[in-house]
C-alpha cells in the first residue's frame, strides 16, 4: 500500500480529513499505514538539489568530528551520555545518509529518521553554540521534518496540528468566531471588577495589536482577561484582531512550510488592514519565533522584518516597568526564592535575555540563575512540539531531568515561565519527579503586584 | 627527483590549492540564499557584519568562548596544533631561504629551537587528539577512518621534516618525503574537510550573521559566544 487513508503525503486541508484522523485514537491505524508508506525517492532528491545550498551542505561536510556537541544536548545528558545521543550522529544518520543516498531511502530508514528528528531534537538550536564551525544541527533537523513532512512520515499530532492551521488558521479548532466571543465573554467578566475596561477587537490605528496563542482562547480563557486588565492598567490603546490572532505554528514544528506561510500571512494582514504601531504576543516562545523571526522569511519578505515592530510579552513588560506605566508594589514583590526559565525561542533565539533579567529586577528580591542561563540555558525538554506527541511520550519524560536538576541546583520552588512550552514541560516534571515546585507566567504576578493607579481602582 | 618535486609538482599543488580554495569561497558565497537560508543578509547588512565578526573573533580566542571553555583540555590540544600547522611552515627558516632564493623575497624566520619546540607540540597535540577520539564514546562513535587519515595527512610534513632537519636516516629521502607530504597536504586543503581552513570563517561568518540580523542580534549585543 503506497499510501494510507490517513497516512500520506497529503497535508491535511479539509474538515473532513482532519476529523478522519482524529477519530483514529492515539493515531494507531495511521502509524500502522506508516508502515507501508512508499518514498517517493526521485521528488526527495529533487528537493534537496533544489534547497539544500551551500550553508547545509558545508555544515554536512566539514562536521569534525570532535564530538564538541556533544554535551550542549541535554538528550545526550539525560541519556546517560548514550553516544548515539550526539546531534553530530543523529544528523550524519539521518540527514547526511539521506543526502549521500541521493534520496534513495526506504520506509524503515524514513521511519526512524522521523523519531530522530521529533524525538531526539527539540530543535532548541544549543548545540549550535557549541560548535566551533558554527554548524547548528537544530537548523537541520528543522530542515529534515520538512523532508520528512513532504513525505508523509510526521507523528499524528503534528499531522492534525498542521491541518488545524491550514483550517483554522490557528494551532487548534478555535473559528473566528469562537475567538470573539471568548473576547467578548472575558471582556464582560474583566469589566465586573474593572469598570471602563475595555477589550477592542479591529480597532484601527491601535498602539498596540496584541495576537496569542490558540490554547488560551480554547483552555485558558483568564489569561486574556489578565492581559486585558494589564493593558488596561499600563493605559495602553491596544486592540485584538477579528482575524490573524493566532501566532502560534505546530505547522513549524511539523515541517509544514506550506503552512506556515499560510499563518504567518494571515498575521500580517491583521497588521496591514489595522495599522497599529506594533504587535505584541503573549507569553509563548514559539509563537514568536514563528511569526516574528521565521514567519518573514515564509512570507517572502526580504527585509526580514513583520509589517510593524513586533514585541515578545517579556519586551513589553520590561518597557511598561521601565516607563513606569506599570509599578510594582515594593511590599508585594516575590520574597521567596524564584528562577527564570529562558525559552530557547526567545532567548537563545530571540535575543531577549536581558528583558527578562530587567523584569525580575523589578518583581523579584531573591532571583536566582539556573546553570546555565541566558543564551545557554538547556531546553525545558518539551520544546518542537515534543510535548505533544504521544509516541515519544516516554523519551520527552527522560529528557526533562536536566531542567528537573538544573531547577533543584537553583534551591527555587517557583518558576516563572513566560512561554507555553516551557510552562508544559515544567508542569509535568512536577507531576513525574514530584519536586515540590510552582510555575507561572507572568501576568498572573504581576495582577497581583501592579499598584493600581487611583482612578482605576474599582469602588468599593 | 628533487627538481621535479620543487618545481612542476610543486606548481601543481599551490595550483590546486589557491585555486580550490577560491573556488570553495566563491561556491559558498554563491550558495547562501537569503529565503532558504532565512537570513536577511543583503537587506541588514551592518548588524549581519557586526554578527559575523563577532562570531569569528570569539572563537579565534583561545577559551573565548562557553564551548571552549567547556572542553578547556581539548581547546588546549586544538590551540596548539593549529598554531604550530600554520606558523611553522610560513615562518621555517628552511622554507624562507628557499623562497630568498627562488623569488628573492622571504619572511622572518623563526629560530631552530622554536621551530622543533613548534613541530613537536604539532605532534604531540595530534597525538592527543587521536587518543580523545579513541578514548571518548561521544567521539569515537562519530570517528571514521578518514578522519584519523586526514590528520596524518596534516602531520606528515611534520615529522617527516623533523627527520630530514635531523638528518636521522636518509636525509634525501627524508627530505623528498617531507616535499611530497607537504604537497599532499595543500592539494588535500580544497578538497577535503581540510577546506575548514578557509570554510571555518565562511561558516563562522555565517552563523554570526545569522544570529547578528535574525536570532536575537537586532535586539540585545549580540551573542554571547
Amino acid at each position: 500500500m503506497p499510501e494510507g487513508l490517513l497516512c500520506n503525503k497529503t497535508p491535511i486541508d479539509t474538515v473532513e480529513q482532519l476529523q478522519a484522523l482524529l477519530a483514529d485514537k492515539s493515531g494507531k491505524q495511521y502509524y500502522e499505514e506508516m508502515l507501508h508508506l512508499d518514498v517517493d525517492a526521485p521528488a526527495l532528491w529533487a528537493t534537496l538539489q533544489k534547497s539544500l545550498k551551500s550553508r547545509l551542505r558545508t555544515w554536512l561536510s566539514i562536521c569534525a568530528h570532535c564530538g564538541m556537541c556533544a554535551d550542549s544536548c541535554f538528550f545526550y545528558l539525560a541519556n546517560g551520555n548514550d553516544p548515539s545521543q550526539v546531534p553530530s550522529y543523529k544528523i550524519q544518520q539521518t540527514l547526511g545518509e539521506i543526502v549521500r543516498r541521493k534520496g534513495r531511502v526506504d520506509n524503515a530508514f524514513m521511519r526512524n529518521a522521523m523519531d530522530t528528528a521529533y524525538s531526539k531534537c527539540t530543535c532548541c538550536n544549543r548545540c549550535g553554540l557549541y560548535c566551533p564551525f558554527g554548524i547548528d544541527t537544530g537548523v537541520m533537523f528543522s530542515y529534515l521534518r520538512g523532508l520528512l513532512f513532504s513525505q508523509g512520515f510526521v507523528p499524528w499530532e503534528m499531522k492534525i496540528g498542521s491541518g488545524m492551521h491550514r483550517i483554522y488558521r490557528a494551532q487548534m479548532d478555535v473559528t473566528g468566531e469562537d475567538w470573539v466571543e471568548t473576547c467578548e465573554w472575558m471582556c464582560e467578566e474583566a469589566q465586573e471588577e474593572w469598570p471602563g475596561l475595555e477589550f477592542p477587537v479591529d480597532k484601527p490605528d491601535a498602539d498596540i495589536i496584541y495576537t496569542v496563542n490558540a490554547r488560551e482562547v480554547k483552555h485558558y480563557p483568564e489569561d486574556l482577561a489578565d492581559a486585558a486588565v494589564l493593558f488596561h492598567i499600563a493605559g495602553e490603546n491596544w486592540t485584538v484582531p477579528s482575524k490573524g490572532w493566532e501566532e502560534t505554528s505546530l505547522a513549524m514544528f511539523a515541517g509544514d512550510w506550506a503552512g506556515c506561510k499560510q499563518q504567518v500571512e494571515e498575521v500580517y494582514a491583521a497588521m496591514e488592514r489595522l495599522k497599529p504601531k506594533r504587535m505584541v504576543v503573549t507569553e509563548c516562545g514559539h509563537a514568536y519565533r514563528a511569526t516574528v523571526i521565521e514567519g518573514p522569511y515564509w512570507a517572502g519578505r526580504k527585509s526580514g522584518k513583520t509589517p510593524i515592530e513586533s514585541f515578545h510579552y517579556v519586551e513589553w513588560v520590561a518597557e511598561a516597568l521601565r516607563t513606569g506605566k506599570l509599578k510594582i508594589d515594593p511590599a508585594k514583590r516575590i520574597k521567596e526564592p524564584v528562577t527564570y526559565q529562558d525559552s530557547c525561542n526567545y532567548i537563545r533565539n530571540g535575543g531577549l535575555r536581558e528583558h527578562a533579567r530587567e523584569i525580575m529586577r523589578y518583581i523579584a528580591e531573591d532571583f536566582r540563575e539556573m546553570k546555565p542561563c541566558g543564551e545557554h540555558n538547556f531546553c525545558c525538554g518539551g520544546g518542537g512540539g515534543l510535548n505533544g506527541i504521544g509516541r515519544y511520550r516516554p523519551q520527552r519524560n527522560i529528557g526533562l531531568k536536566v531542567k528537573r536538576d538544573q531547577i533543584l541546583a537553583t534551591g527555587a520552588k517557583l518558576v516563572i515561565s513566560p512561554c507555553h512550552n516551557c510552562w508544559d514541560a515544567i508542569r509535568d516534571l512536577e507531576e513525574h519527579f514530584k519536586i515540590g515546585i510552582r510555575w507561572t507566567f507572568l501576568k498572573p504576578l504581576l495582577l497581583k503586584m501592579v499598584i493600581v493607579p487611583e482612578h482605576l481602582r474599582p469602588e468599593e | 627527483m628533487y627538481a621535479f618535486v620543487t618545481g612542476p609538482l610543486a606548481w601543481i599543488a599551490f595550483t590546486v590549492f589557491f585555486v580550490g580554495l577560491v573556488w570553495r569561497g566563491i561556491w559558498y558565497v554563491r550558495g547562501l540564499d537569503w529565503r532558504l537560508d532565512r537570513v536577511s543578509y543583503g537587506e541588514n547588512l551592518g548588524y549581519g557584519l557586526r554578527g559575523a565578526l563577532r562570531s569569528i573573533v570569539r572563537w579565534l580566542i583561545p577559551y573565548g568562548t562557553h564551548s571552549w571553555r567547556f572542553y578547556s583540555g581539548y581547546t588546549a590540544a586544538v590551540f596548539i596544533f593549529h598554531i604550530g600547522l600554520l606558523v611553522t611552515p610560513v615562518f621555517l627558516l628552511a622554507h624562507n631561504l628557499l623562497l630568498e632564493e627562488r623569488w628573492g623575497v622571504r619572511l622572518p624566520a623563526l629560530s631552530e629551537a622554536l621551530a622543533d619546540t613548534l613541530t613537536v607540540a604539532v605532534l604531540i597535540a595530534a597525538v592527543v587528539i587521536v587518543l580523545r577520539r579513541v578514548a571518548l564514546p561521544e567521539v569515537r562513535i562519530l570517528t571514521k577512518p578518514q578522519d584519523i587519515l586526514l590528520l596524518l595527512t596534516a602531520v606528515t610534513p611534520f615529522w617527516t621534516g623533523f627527520l630530514a632537519y635531523h638528518q636521522v636516516g636518509p636525509y634525501q629521502f627524508w627530505l623528498i618525503a617531507h616535499i611530497l607530504a607537504g604537497e599532499l597536504l595543500l592539494v588535500a586543503i580544497p578538497l577535503t574537510k581540510l577546506s575548514h581552513f578557509l570554510l571555518f570563517f565562511l561558516s563562522r561568518a555565517q552563523i554570526g550573521m545569522d544570529f547578528g540580523i535574525k536570532r536575537g542580534g537586532m535586539k540585545s549585543g549580540g551573542m554571547q559566544w
